[in-house]
């Protein structure tokens, strides 16, 4: 038995999947149908009717394929119903043909919906409406050719998009027109059936003209983007050959065109503008902000290329304690500002309970830059070497000497190092207090960080405990100074 | 001089902005004017309603505030020492143009920078003004990009971002030594920090507030830079090197690469050459490599001691030439981190090969079949019934992969 299906239009994607269900299910090979659109001249014998799907018979396909299947119904190949149903045959013994890319009937189905796509795509960008009338009156018409019958599948993006306006899109195959509250699908017209002229045009024009760099004619690409074939109803495209024309002598002119003298309002505006500016930075800091004012262009180290600023210390300046901890992290590199990060909220965490005021402490790091590791999307924290770390001395020893505090809390190794001129070992002294040569008291604990780097939960909480003691210490410390 | 008309100051400021290499529409939540019954949408990807013989997409109404400046910087074609005409668009000129433009179709939206005209927070306030006016009065739902003044005071970047989908600044050169030499009176360090507070306040806003539970509307579209290239001797590595470090820094969305143009009235500082295309396109695939294929910065520029990457080839190819070692790669078996190394074969090819060969093993027709050209893949594979035996080897092998030269023209 053959069968020959007439479907009621161009893009009838019902018609065809009613139709392909009950032939399938009633196991009619592809090569038996006939697939037609609209009224047909074709002589094959008249439409035989088509069968019932037996009752309580299920037809499943992948969700995948009805996705394609809209799509490449809007296709302009008359072949395209055949392959659909082709398609759905095969799917019955092979459910996972869809995933096999290298197949003939999957790599047509692909090239078809692709080809929608980007003709769709295309319609969404080369629309060009043109205004007629104006207050009540105005509407906004526009005249496209596209490849596939793709104005429906369209019509809602444009309603989305000018849900305001008053629009009409012709095309030769069908029209869409929004009356602001109601979408009607009409039939095709003519290119004479749209008006042209519309103020905006010169202006877009000259847009165009002017947004064009004539060093960089690159003819090919644009055409690849822009063929040709949409180039008749584009109004901007009819200055593309002069532009191509005139490129070259354009860039040469830019060339050959020597510098001229400066114009001359530069002066007065250089003058007005830039004289003023340079408040000059005092040569050594007195106080704190002039210290951190020094330190933002500080170089010397290499780390001020990758971070984003000095981050210096805060605090009051008759702080009698200092803390330093290593160097600031990514959090700390964009805010500017010591102990903001993960590892500073762990700090103020410990330090509340230990009841010592962050308010009343000088916070600190033994380097003032962030030293990381760009990996994709983050920065991942690297240790300062014992350069950077005796580099960035300079700092630390004039915070010191301007707060002069009565002792020094070293958060981790580094701080222990830059603030004792040499490693030790936290993990065997920490908890004592260390006697520089210059009278300076050292506590040495751990680095807030620490507790956040161990993986296991269970032994970060004794860690943290760890470090409360050594905070209570501290605190103890503080109060025989007050 | 007599006072400029809208087409004359359009034409004075779209060329004053065509130095700006972003044009993206793209990577903004979706919106529509369905309940507004204004105008206006954007829907995820971008969309290029023209291309310039140029080549370059015209997605955006690109233009200048004004190209009135103080600064001075020596690339500039508006720099304040330079003798080009001057212009400067009203707030409802811009705001009555880009609607215009957009009820045609012609555009997705506005992509508004300026000159700094008097103090960079006066600049800055117009164009939040533009934004403002499209936003609220005329409920305009299309993209807005803006070029941000990094001098500006916060609460305008603020209310930028409240209106914005993108927001920018330019680090204008991959090094700060460069920034001070061409452009003196910009300081690197506050265009750092600036780019810094827009992360935080894109990071911040994006969490859902206490109260309401509702993210508050701040850049949708993200933060994006431009460099130029070519305009002063840094390297390729060095270049890559400050993306790196800028997209992991700043969270940015893109990094633009412009190649160095010739201007008119263009300073005897500066390269009078014409504008290195080539080496703009090879910049833009290293990004790519590195953001999308999990290839390490100096993967890509180990291979060359002068720091530059290869002209005539592109980085992945050069890549796989200088690391043969990695390769034959079987193409039934390798992970999908290594099949995202075989030249000729990019991410969407990889996903059908994985997907393929859940059912079944690939011969080398089965990847003809799915990717562009073969020829480039075929040495670098082991498919079913197919090794590249000596191939690989071969001392031709890069001769044959390169592109035939070409005759190349002046422009």
């Amino acid at each position: 038995m053959r069968y020959s299906v007439s479907l009621a239009g161009e893009t009838d994607f019902d018609g065809w999947r009613d139709a392909a269900r009950r032939l399938s299910l009633n196991d009619v090979a592809p090569a038996d149908i006939i697939w037609r659109t609209g009224a047909s001249d074709d002589l094959f014998a008249a439409d035989t009717p088509l069968p019932d799907a037996p009752a309580n018979a299920t037809l499943n396909v992948p969700r995948d394929f009805i996705d394609k299947a809209k799509a490449v119904v809007c296709h302009s190949d008359p072949a395209r119903f055949t392959l659909l149903y082709r398609l759905l045959w095969r799917l019955r013994d092979e459910p996972n043909l869809l995933r096999i890319a290298s197949d003939p009937d999957v790599i047509r189905l692909r090239e078809m919906e692709k080809s929608v796509r980007r003709d769709s795509h295309k319609m969404h960008a080369f629309v060009r409406f043109v205004k007629v009338g104006t207050g009540e009156d105005e509407r906004f018409v526009a005249w496209f050719e596209p490849d596939h019958y793709i104005v429906e599948r369209n019509a809602d993006f444009f309603i989305r998009r000018f849900a305001g306006m008053r629009w009409t899109i012709l095309t030769p195959h069908a029209s869409a027109d929004w009356d602001g509250e109601k979408l009607s699908i009409g039939p095709g017209a003519t290119k004479a059936d749209a008006p042209t002229e519309d103020v905006s045009n010169d202006l877009w024009r000259t847009y165009f003209a002017n947004i064009f760099n004539p060093a960089r004619l690159k003819v090919k690409a644009m055409q690849a983007e822009m063929p040709k074939k949409y180039w008749r109803n584009l109004p901007e495209a009819s200055l593309i050959p002069e532009l191509i024309k005139g490129a070259d002598e354009a860039a040469r002119q830019m060339l050959a065109k020597m510098p001229t003298l400066p114009a001359p309002h530069h002066a007065r505006i250089q003058e007005r503008v830039w004289s003023k500016d340079v408040a000059a930075l005092p040569e050594t800091a007195t106080t704190l902000e002039e210290l951190s004012l020094l330190a933002k262009s500080c170089r010397r180290c290499p780390l001020w290329a990758d971070a984003t600023q000095t981050v210096c210390g805060e605090g009051p300046s008759d702080a009698r304690v200092v803390f330093v901890g290593e160097q600031p992290g990514d959090q700390e590199d964009i805010a500017g500002r010591p102990f903001v990060g993960p590892a500073g909220q762990v700090f103020d965490a410990v330090i509340s309970q230990a009841e010592i005021d962050r308010q009343k402490l000088y916070v600190t790091n033994a380097v003032k830059h962030f030293k990381f590791e760009p990996r994709g999307k983050k920065r991942i924290h690297q240790r300062p070497n014992v350069g950077e770390i005796s580099a960035c001395r300079w700092w630390l020893d004039h915070e010191l000497d301007l707060i002069k505090p009565e002792f020094v809390v070293a958060m981790g190794a580094t701080a222990a190092h830059a603030l004792l001129g040499k490693s030790v070992s936290i993990t065997a002294m920490r908890g004592q207090t260390v006697e520089r040569s210059d009278g300076l008291r050292v506590f040495l604990t751990i680095h807030p960080s620490f507790i956040l780097r161990i993986q296991d939960k269970a032994q970060a909480s004794p860690e943290r405990a760890r470090f409360l003691d050594d905070m209570r210490a501290v605190k103890s410390l503080m109060a025989e100074f007050s | 001089m007599s006072v400029p008309t809208l087409q004359q100051k359009l034409a004075i400021l779209a060329d004053a902005a065509k130095y700006d290499a972003s044009c993206a529409s793209s990577g903004t939540t979706k919106r529509d004017s369905l309940k507004t019954k204004g105008i206006g949408s954007t829907e995820g990807s971008g969309i290029c309603h023209s291309y310039a013989p140029d080549g370059r997409c015209i997605s955006l109404l690109k233009i200048l505030l004004t190209n009135f400046c103080i600064y001075d910087c020596v690339y500039c074609i508006n720099r304040s020492s330079s003798n080009v005409r001057r212009a400067r668009f009203s707030v409802d000129e811009v705001v009555n143009l880009t609607l215009d433009f957009y009820k045609r179709n012609y555009i997705e939206g506005l992509f508004l920078s300026s000159g700094v005209i008097r103090s960079p927070d006066e600049t800055m306030m117009e164009m939040v003004e533009i934004a403002r006016r499209l936003r609220i009065d005329h409920g305009f739902q299309g993209y807005i990009h803006l070029k941000t003044i990094p001098e500006a005071s916060d609460e305008l970047i603020e209310q930028a971002g409240l209106y914005a989908d993108r927001l920018s600044i330019n680090v204008e050169l991959p090094t700060d030594d460069g920034v001070k030499r061409l452009a003196p009176q910009k300081k690197p360090e506050t265009i750092r920090v600036s780019m810094a507070n827009l992360r935080s306040k894109i990071e911040e806003k994006s969490e859902p507030t206490q109260r309401t539970r509702k993210r508050q509307r701040f850049a949708p579209g993200g933060q994006s830079t431009q460099m130029i290239v070519g305009a002063d001797a840094t390297t390729d590595a060095e270049i890559l090197h400050t993306s790196t470090r800028l997209y992991a820094g700043y969270k940015l969305k893109r990094v633009y690469y412009s190649a160095f143009s010739p201007i008119p009235d263009s300073s005897s500082a500066l390269p009078l050459v014409r504008p290195p295309l080539m080496r703009e396109h090879r910049l833009y695939q290293a990004d790519w490599l590195m953001r999308f294929y999990g290839f390490e910065r100096n993967e890509i520029t180990a291979g060359r001691p002068d720091g530059m990457l290869d002209l005539e080839i592109d980085p992945k190819l050069a890549w796989a030439l200088a690391n043969r070692a990695v390769f034959p790669l079987d193409i039934n078996r390798a992970p999908r981190e290594m099949l995202l190394r075989i030249p000729g074969i990019g991410v969407k090819v990889v996903n059908r090969i994985l997907d393929m060969r859940r059912f079944k093993r690939l011969r080398i027709e089965d990847v003809a079949r799915i990717c562009v050209s073969i020829a480039k893949v075929r040495p670098f594979i082991v498919a079913e019934g197919w090794t590249p035996r000596g191939l690989l080897d071969s001392e031709s092998l890069s001769d044959r992969l390169k592109p035939k030269p070409k005759q190349l023209s002046l422009f």
